[in-house]
This record gives structure tokens, sequence and C-alpha cells, in this order.
């Protein structure tokens, strides 16, 4: 305990230390340096002040309009909380991809189709449920699926990571064929069995238990999946921060060539990037089965959009070698709270989409000032 | 009118708690070659940004012709005569000549089309003139360094210069091709332009300037008329100190035979059927011409250009290198030619930078890799190789040329070879450091070490190998004693086979 007291106080003390520091220079500055300053400021952090700003302005309006629960109270932010979580794999898988200076179409697909595969096979029994896709099969003992999901995700991510380093394919490329070739897999998949093209749904309760069981903070329920959103988060910086592979990762996206001749296996490198990846969607689409409850072929479709667009908010930068898996959470974050507070603001859904890719658009492009070499 | 084309008075530029340039003064008479020198940092590149307004100067004027001037882009120094042909090269490498020279500036007829004709023959006529003998039509990713060197000069002439600038314009160029260089230079001189020559290379700089203004640490040390100067009396100015001796004594003695290569032979590059051995202890040199297969010797050994035939041994052991990985794992290191292409990880740390080649060392469980032995491993490299830098979080980037080759070199001597082989170690590095990495290779040697080096700076090999095997396109062209041969032997090898 007094361990953790003296860890604390000392970082405390460098922040105290180095903000005082921050202060006398600023202090030292004369007046036409501190306007500077202050205009540095904010074009620096002007992402987060336009996210405070909206945040503020929701709130506001939120009380102002009497609801119970205002956009800050505890339930909303775990609301959002939800959210972010299930969007957060797609983004920790795609974000390994653009420190690469690649990306990833087929992330979406790779999403449904586990989806698909999940809810296949963990549907109830057909005494219980008539649409049962493979009515003669006993349902799966949940961990093996989630291993033959895994499996298959890392399968196809290995496979366009193979493409792109032995063929020296831009992963654009490689990652639109193979998703479309996905798409097509599900298509068939969809309308084998007994299941004929119709959702699948009928899934077991013990299967929705351990996706959308909940767990109680105060009040509010909490559920099972915000909790493995925070360990595959754990998991990835692990891998970022702390393996050859991380390393390796960083090395092959700052500058491929130097890291071959330094001895790394670039090759090697980009297969389990693109592995890492296709794990986990493949993770993500287990629990989206769930989540969702009723799967179909356009489940998931799309959704590497918004991962790769969180990705870039977050600072991941597609000119490769930069990114932080706190980047990729924060991107996350900021992407969702601008849908949900236009949902809060009543703005239209039609709407809503214009004013989501403005403030994309604007965002990265404030945000990018920072990495530009000045002149 | 005034007596001089261009002058800069009293240029004072001030960066965050550095100042690169101190009332720095520089005064060009028309038909002369005035050669600008410097250590690394000394601010010769600051004063060239802020004469084409990619730096804006904090206070100090700029004449051109008697007409104070000030650009804010370098087009606008362009388009008034002043250019500039950069040390590194930045062309469009997938269109061609033509397009690359006139670039931005394209003779269009009435509907706006491109008279690809027209620029042809004016592409032609300005190589005829300069002597240069390449193909207008020619793609870039096809020329070799040397003709995309001589490109960017014929680009500049293009402009109708008064003033050109060249910026280390022989540090990718053989001896055959600086004389060439020459040729173009002084007949640009004749024409009755300023030249502003930048480069390290001492006895160059002699041999075709009039006047040489030296600066140090952003300060304005001297200007000196060429035939006062010796090569001593500049390294004098440049460093503040007289360095007694360009190269460190050679204290190294070469043992017994380790590596054997035989009929080295590779597959797509041009390198045919190459044998020599290297001994313990010893600096092997490598002479010869651009092209002459020299880094693809190298890169044939540890496998990044791919083998077709022939063996290498160490230890009478023989050695298959299949990738990069093996080799490293057999005890070869390479430290590349082209530093910011293929050497530096720009945008990671100095701590990463280093780490990347020996990163299974510091692994705990396999799998947990320890902060703080990259650390004390960077801090050794930091200190052995004497690395100025802030910090081991800075940016490789934001180093000078001399202190990221280091961080290079601490990278491979980490992973603890026993071939160590150097491509051009001391391009675009300055006196002082090239003395370091000098002094650093006779150590290693010490250490029973062997070092393959390449270079193109026929001195330094004279300097400090033990022998010197020459190639020439391709193959083995001679082996030379470096205490009894002269250079125009070694010139002769170079152009056996061309």
């Amino acid at each position: 305990m007094s361990n953790i007291k003296s860890f604390f106080s000392k970082i405390g003390g460098k922040f105290k230390k180095s903000l005082k520091d921050k202060y006398l220079t600023y202090k030292a500055l004369n007046k036409k340096d501190k306007l500077k300053w202050w205009f540095d400021f904010f074009i620096n952090n002007a992402i987060y002040i336009i996210f405070a700003i909206l945040i503020i302005y929701v709130e506001i309006f939120s009380i102002t309009k009497g609801l119970s629960n205002t956009f800050l109270s505890f339930s909303s932010i775990i609301d959002i909380l939800k959210k972010v979580a299930y969007s957060l794999f797609l983004a920790l898988g795609v974000g390994g991809i653009i420190v690469l200076t690649g990306t990833d179409l087929s992330a979406g697909r790779i999403l449904g189709l586990t989806m698909l595969i999940s809810a296949s096979l963990l549907q109830k029994p057909a005494s219980d449920f008539a649409n049962k896709m493979w009515p003669n099969m006993d349902t799966w003992p949940i961990i093996l699926v989630i291993l033959l999901v895994m499996t298959i995700g890392g399968i196809i991510g290995s496979f366009n990571g193979f493409c792109v380093a032995k063929f020296k394919l831009h992963p654009f490329i490689v990652t639109l064929s193979t998703q479309l070739i996905i798409y097509g897999v599900m298509l068939i998949y969809m309308m084998s069995g007994n299941n004929g093209g119709q959702p699948i749904a009928g899934l077991t309760d013990q299967y929705k238990e351990i996706v959308k069981g909940t767990i109680f903070i105060g009040d509010t329920a909490v559920p099972y999946y915000v909790f493995y959103a925070i360990i595959a988060v754990a998991i990835v910086w692990f891998i970022w921060n702390k393996t050859v592979m991380g390393k390796n990762m960083y090395a092959v996206g700052a500058n491929p060539e130097a890291a071959n001749v330094s001895g790394v296996n670039v090759t090697q490198t980009i297969i389990l990037v693109f592995m890492l990846a296709g794990i986990l969607y493949g993770f993500s689409g287990f629990i989206e089965a769930a989540r969702v409850g009723s799967n179909n072929a356009t489940s998931g479709a799309n959704a590497e959009l918004d991962a790769i667009a969180a990705c870039v908010i977050g600072g991941v930068s597609f000119t490769g070698g930069t990114g932080k898996v706190s980047g990729i959470v924060l991107g996350v974050f900021l992407l969702q709270i601008i849908v949900i507070a236009l949902q809060w603001l009543g703005v239209s859904s039609d709407l809503q989409y214009i004013v989501k890719g403005l403030i994309i658009l604007v965002a990265v492009a404030i945000d990018m000032r920072k990495y530009l070499v000045r002149k | 009118m005034s007596q001089y084309i261009l002058e800069m008075n009293d240029i004072s530029k001030e960066f965050p708690g550095v100042k690169a340039l101190d009332n720095v003064t520089l005064k060009i008479k028309p038909g002369t070659v005035h050669s600008l020198m410097g250590e690394n940092g000394a601010g010769k590149s600051t004063l060239m940004k802020c004469l084409f307004g990619l730096y804006e100067k904090d206070s100090g004027e700029i004449l051109l012709e008697g007409n104070l001037v000030d650009f804010h882009s370098s087009k606008q120094a362009l388009d008034n005569g002043i250019a500039m042909v950069h040390q590194e090269l930045n062309q469009v490498m997938t269109r061609d000549v033509m397009e690359n020279i006139w670039l931005g500036r394209f003779l269009k007829n009435k509907a706006g089309i491109i008279e690809h004709k027209k620029l042809y023959e004016k592409t032609r006529k300005i190589f005829e003139e300069l002597e240069i003998d390449i193909d207008p039509k020619m793609r870039i990713s096809k020329l070799s360094i040397s003709q995309r060197q001589m490109m960017e000069i014929a680009k500049a002439v293009s402009y109708n210069s008064k003033v050109i600038v060249f910026d280390e314009p022989s540090s990718s160029l053989t001896e055959v091709e600086v004389e060439h260089l020459f040729r173009i230079i002084n007949n640009l001189k004749n024409r009755g332009c300023g030249i502003i020559y930048i480069s390290h290379r001492m006895k160059e700089i002699l041999e075709i300037s009039d006047e040489v203004t030296v600066l140090r640490d952003g300060k304005w040390i001297a200007t000196t008329a060429a035939k006062e100067l010796t090569i001593n009396t500049l390294i004098k100015q440049m460093v503040g100190r007289e360095l007694t001796n360009v190269y460190p004594p050679k204290t190294n003695t070469p043992s017994e035979v380790i590596l054997e290569v035989n009929n080295l032979t590779a597959q797509y590059v041009n390198l045919k059927d190459v044998s020599f051995t290297a001994r313990k202890g010893e600096i092997l040199g490598f002479a010869g011409l651009i092209g002459a297969g020299r880094t693809e010797l190298l890169e044939t050994i540890f496998a990044v250009a791919t083998k077709k035939s022939g063996e290498i041994k160490l230890h009478g052991k023989t050695i298959n290198n299949r990738n990069t990985t093996q080799s490293k794992k057999n005890g070869f290191a390479l430290i590349t030619e082209d530093r910011r292409l293929r050497g530096i990880f720009g945008v990671l740390d100095i701590t990463e930078n280093t780490a990347i080649a020996n990163l299974n060392s510091y692994l705990k469980f396999k799998i947990y890799l320890q902060k703080k032995l990259m650390k004390k491993d960077t801090k050794w490299a930091v200190d052995a190789m004497r690395i100025k830098t802030p910090s081991q979080s800075t940016k490789i980037r934001s180093l000078s040329g001399g202190n990221q080759q280091k961080v290079i070199l601490g990278r491979w001597l980490l992973t603890k070879p026993e071939v160590l082989m150097l491509d051009e170690p001391t391009r675009g590095i300055d006196v002082g450091a090239k003395y370091e990495i000098y002094q650093l290779m006779i150590d290693l040697a010490n250490e029973g070490k062997t070092v393959l080096m390449v270079s193109s700076e026929m001195c330094e090999l004279l300097g400090v190998c033990d022998r010197i095997i020459v190639m020439s396109n391709g193959r083995l062209a001679g082996e030379v004693n470096p205490q009894i041969t002269t250079q125009e032997e070694i010139m002769a090898l170079a152009a056996k086979y061309v």
C-alpha cells in the first residue's frame, strides 16, 4: 500500500514540477510569444477542446430538458462505454495494420463471417428452436466456438498478411479482394443446412449470458463484454509495447528496408500483425453475434470504416511507425461520443452521417498539424 | 551595379534554444566558385534555407545583383535566378528525365496541352551543352545515382540561373564523375554564374574554389582565397583546433584468415564470380566506381540480395545465409549506404533504433521485453560512440548524420558480430565525426573483428585499410596494398572491365 502511495506521490511530484517549469517558461515569454503560445495550445489540443465543448453543450442541453439521466450521468457513461467496448476489437486490430502503413477493408466481413459461425454453432437444440441451422448437430461447447472463430479470423488475417508480405501487394487491394470472397462465403453459408437464408437467431441462454450477462456497479448494469474489451486492450498494449513482435511492427512501419537490413523478419512481422488483427475480429464476431442476437449476411458490413476512422482520430498515422493503444481507445471513445451526442440532440440520422464525416475530417486535419514538419 | 552577384549580409536565425546563425555574411562574385565549409551543424544548410525562403531569417539582408530581395519559397528564388542542386535527391522516380526537369513549368500550347517535342529538344540541348549522356526519355528509376545527380544539375541550369548552389554534389560520385562535375562547374563559371559549393571534401574544394567561407557553430569564421589555403589551415578554421591527423594511428594487426568468399555470384544484381579472404582483426577496403558491385557484394553476403552461386565460409565452416535474420545469427552485420532510406527509423527514438537488431536478448520468459536492459544497452552505445543526443527518447531523425551513423553502428555492435560490413560509413559526415568512426573501426579490428569497408573516398581507404580490393563492373579487378599503391593504380584497376 505504501508502495502505491509513494508511486503516486512520485508521479504527482513530477507532474507538479513539469507544470511549474512550463509556467516559468511561459512567464518568461514576451507578449507576442505569449499570444503564439495560446494559439499553439488551442491548435495542438483543438480536437480535445472541440469534444469538451460538444460534451458540455449536450450536458447543458440535457439538464435544461429536465431529463432524469443527463449526458454525463453514470448510466449514460456506461452506455457510451458499452458502445466503445464492442467497437474496440476491430479498431485494435486495424490499428496495427495502419502502423504498418496498411489498411484492412476485410475487417467487417471477417467479423460478419465469424458472427454467423458463432451463432450457428450455439443455437438452441432443434426441439426448442425449429429453425436451427444444423438440426442434427449438438450445440458446441462455448470455449470451442471461441477458439474456432479466433482461429478462422487468424487464418484469414494470415492469408491477407501473406499476400501483402510475399507478393508485395498493397493491403488495400488484398483486403478488397478477400472481403468479396468472404462475403460470398457468408451468402453460401446462410443458405446451408436447414437455414435457407433466414437470419441466424435462437441462441442458447448460456451463450447470451456469457456475453451480455451483467455485473451491477451501483444500480447500473455493466455487461461482461465491457470487461472482455478491457482485457483485449491490455493484451494488445502488452504485445505492442513489450514484445519483439510489437517493436518489429513499429520498425517495419517506420522503415521496412531498414528493418530488413537490421535482421528483422519483415514477412513474418507483417503476417503476425495481420493474424493478430484477424484473431481480434474473430473474437469480436463471437461477442457481436450474441449482442445483436439475429445474424445475417449483412452483419459486420462497413464496420471496418468506423474502426479505421477511430484509429486515425486517435493519432495512428497512415505514414507508418506511429500510434499508441491509448490513442486508439481515445479515438473509439471520441467517435462514439459524437454519435451518441448527436442522438441526444435529436439530430436526424441522415444528418448524423454528414456531421460525423465533417467532424472526422476536421479533427484529423487539425490533429495532423502536430505531426507536420514545419518549414 | 555592385561587385557581387549575391550578398547575404549579417544574417541571423534563432531556433528555440539555439542560435543557428549569428551575423553570417556571404558574398559571391559573378563567375567564381565560392565554397561554404563547416562541420555538420555549423549552419551551412540553415544559411541556404534562409536564402531560399524555407526559413525566415530573423535579421540581415540579401542582395541579388544589388537589389534587396526576400524570398518566401524556393519557387520564388528559382524564378529570380537562384537554383540549388540538393544533396538528397527528391525526384519522381516513376516518371522520365524530361518530365522531372520541367516539372511545374511544362511548355504548353494555347489549348493547354503539353508540347513534348519542344521539351525533348530543350532538354537534349541542355544535356549537350553540359556533356551529359542521358536519354531525356529514360525513367528516373533506371538511372544511377550519379546520373540522377547530373540531371539535377541540368535542371538547375535550365532555369537560366545566375547563382547555383551545389549541396554536397560529389558525395555519391566517383572520381571520374567528379572530374565531369568540375568541367560542368567551370563551364557555368565561364558563363558568369556565381556558384556556391558546399562539400566536406577538402581536396575537391581547394581544387575547384576561388574563395572559401568557413562557418563554425553558426558564426562566420573566415573568407579566404582558395590558393592561400591548405587542408590543414582549412581544418583549423573549421574545428578551431589543429587536427594533427585526419586518420587515427593504425594499431590493429590482422591474424589468421576467418572469412572466405569463393566465386560469389548474385542472382539479380551485377556481381560475378567474386572471391576473397579476410583476416581476423583486419580492415579490408573495397574500392571501385559507382556500380562496380561493391554494395551488391556486401548485400549478397548479408542476404539482402539473392545469391545465385558461390560459397561463404566463416572459420572454415560453410555459411548459408538465406535471410537477414540468419546472417545476423551467423555473426554478420551490415551498415547500409543510404542512411535515411535504409538505416534509420526516423519516427522512432534512439532506444528503439539501437535495440532493434538485438531484441531477443532483452526477453524475459521468452516474451516480455525488459525496457531496463534496452536502456542500459542504449546508454552503453551512447557513451561508447559518444553520440550527442539530448536524451534516449529523442527521435533519431532530429540528430545529425554523424550521430545517426553512430547509433546504427551501436545497433550492430550490440549483436556482437564477427564480420562488420560498412557501406560508405562516413558519407555526409563532418571531419570530427569521421575521425571518431575511423577510430571505432580500428578499435573493433583490435578486438578481433573483421571489418569490410566500401568507400568512394580513396584517401579514406588508403588511410584506414590494411588491404584494398578493387572491383570493376561486378567483378574483382585486383588487390592493392595501401602502403605502396597510388590512386592512379586503383583508378586503372577500377576501369579494368568497364
